[in-house]
């Protein structure tokens, strides 16, 4: 599903962000990325989705490669996958289900499929009622139960979270776990970013951690001890 | 098609003062565009008309012989610059003075004025070289006394109307650039204002073109209001010209008129075009 291979980002005043990162995530796996504040977890996320290339090192997602997909086919590209943030990254003006709309009308859905698809994620999330509500009448769990439902609109293979919990409390933040579990449960990979290692603990899903740019640890890889680099893997 | 028509309507809606900035913009460079641009169509109009009254005359020694005359007025009418010669006798000479001066007719009734031939000129070769050669080559019949053609009147009516070319040229390109500039930069605004949504659009897998088409019909429609708006100030411009001057001059055809909202409607797509494109590339 992912492959990074000596992967190193360098930004161009910030300078090197990840360093000859290597590590892969499989079809239908549940992932966490941990790491301090500026280790480099957003930055591997935006080369998962392509919205940066690597400075070196091989990126392969879904078999597409990032230094051979032409720009104006990333946003194909995107179209298999679902991203959320902290921020939910709603349009503050657009209705629930509306915004999930957007994101069908926008890859070209046709029209008489879209009403009855956005009642099933809303649904799915959990939030079937409500659909007419604008996102400032929303609770943030609820705001990124909205958020979650536009990324799983197209049906991806992978589903990529960016502290997704970030902005929200306790309980609100166990439920919107629950649902990606759920999400992940019927087959759909699941790559998290998170500062909250007490979920982290909790689960027993892989967990990648991250420091200044390099994997400290992998748990996928027990033989590798927190501080050491991985040996990179052979195929996808 | 239906969604990019709802996000044209959406961002007309969102930021209503800047579209209206930006409508208003456009129209104003157009219309100091189409202002110049009446200028130049009714100055270049009467230079046309003044032009074709570019003539040659040619003074006859007296008592030339009517066939010799005659033989000249066909050889000068065959040069391939001349439109028609015509002869005009002192008899006519006389008439046409007497009209022209009017009260003062008394003053002539003595006068022996020369006959001469009047030259008339094809369109195209009016200009004061063309008119000068002609008039050397007339003036080379033994039997031609003098030969007048208003030398300076006619350098000074070409260097108005290439003074008024250049100007309207220059001005014409510092206007058009201008808009462009500002075009540009009002809907560099819009496009700032809907960032978060061009975003998101990327986000969930909107191509390139889908996120520009809106844009670019939003700068096409917000270019042919604006030429539309231009259009009539002119237009009110000409008429309050026409009605203080008493004149009547003359306003652009409908075919210029509707190139020339075209012309903005076009100005608004190459500033919107290259301000998203520029913010996507940034992006
Ligand atoms: N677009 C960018 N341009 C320049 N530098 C960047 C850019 N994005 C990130 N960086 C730098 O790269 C490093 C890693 O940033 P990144 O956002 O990946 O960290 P993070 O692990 O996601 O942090 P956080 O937990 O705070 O979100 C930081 O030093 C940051 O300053
Ligand atoms: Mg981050």
């Amino acid at each position: 599903m992912i492959r990074f291979s000596h992967v190193t980002k360098e930004y161009p005043r910030t300078g090197v962000a990840l360093s000859n990162a290597s590590f892969r995530i499989g079809k239908g796996e549940f992932a966490f990325l941990t790491g301090p504040s500026g280790a480099g977890k957003s930055t591997i996320l935006k080369l998962v989705y392509m919205e940066e290339r690597p400075t070196s090192g091989d990126v392969r997602v879904g078999g597409i490669q990032a230094n051979e997909i032409k720009r104006r086919d990333i946003p194909i590209f995107r179209r298999r996958l679902g991203i959320v943030f902290q921020d939910f990254r709603l349009l503050e003006d657009r209705t629930a289900e509306q915004n999930i709309a957007f994101a069908l009308e926008v890859t070209g859905s046709s029209r008489d499929a879209i009403p009855g698809k956005v009642s099933r994620l809303l649904t799915q999330v959990g939030l079937a009622s409500k659909g007419p509500s604008y996102p400032r009448e929303l609770s943030g769990g609820e705001q990124q139960r909205v958020a979650i439902a536009r990324a799983l609109v197209n049906d991806p293979v992978l589903l990529i979270a960016d502290e997704p919990t970030g902005n929200l409390d306790e309980r609100a933040m166990r439920g919107i776990f629950q649902l990606l579990r759920d999400i992940n449960a019927s087959g759909t990979a699941v790559l998290m970013a998170t500062h909250n290692l007490g979920l982290v603990r909790r689960s027993e899903f892989r967990v990648i951690e991250i420091n200044r740019g390099q994997i400290v640890f992998d748990s996928a890889d027990s033989s590798s001890p927190p501080g050491g680099n991985d040996p990179p893997p052979t195929d996808v | 098609m239906s969604l990019t028509l709802r996000e044209v309507a959406l961002g007309l809606r969102r930021a209503p003062l800047l579209s209206v900035l930006s409508v208003l913009t456009i129209a104003c460079s157009l219309f100091a565009f189409g202002l110049f641009g009446l200028v130049a169509l009714n100055v270049s109009e009467a230079l046309r008309h003044v032009e074709e009254r570019v003539e040659i005359r040619a003074f006859l020694a007296d008592g030339t012989p009517i066939e010799a005359v005659s033989a000249a007025v066909g050889d000068i009418a065959a040069f391939p610059e001349v439109a028609r010669v015509d002869i005009i006798t002192p008899e006519q000479a006389l008439a046409r003075a007497r009209k022209e001066m009017g009260e003062f007719q008394d003053v002539f009734d003595a006068a022996v004025l020369p006959a001469s031939l009047e030259i008339r000129l094809k369109p195209g070769y009016r200009d004061p070289t063309t008119v000068k050669a002609v008039a050397e080559r007339v003036r080379t019949y033994s039997f031609v006394d003098d030969v007048r053609y208003g030398e300076e009147w006619v350098q000074k009516l070409y260097s108005i109307r290439n003074i008024a070319g250049a100007t309207g040229v220059v001005l014409g390109i510092a206007f058009a650039g201008v808009a462009v500039i500002i075009i540009g930069s009002t809907i560099r605004m819009t496009v700032l204002a809907r960032a978060r949504e061009i975003s998101i659009m990327r986000l969930v897998g909107a191509t390139d073109g889908f996120v520009r088409r809106p844009f670019l019909i939003d700068g096409f429609l917000k270019g042919v209001v604006g030429g539309l708006i231009a259009l009539l100030l002119a237009w009110i411009a000409y008429t309050l010209v026409n009605r203080t001057l008493g004149i009547q001059s003359s306003f652009f055809a409908t075919h210029t008129a509707v190139f020339g909202v075209l012309a903005g409607g076009v100005i608004g797509l190459l500033g919107s075009a290259l301000s998203v494109g520029h913010h996507l590339r940034d992006v």
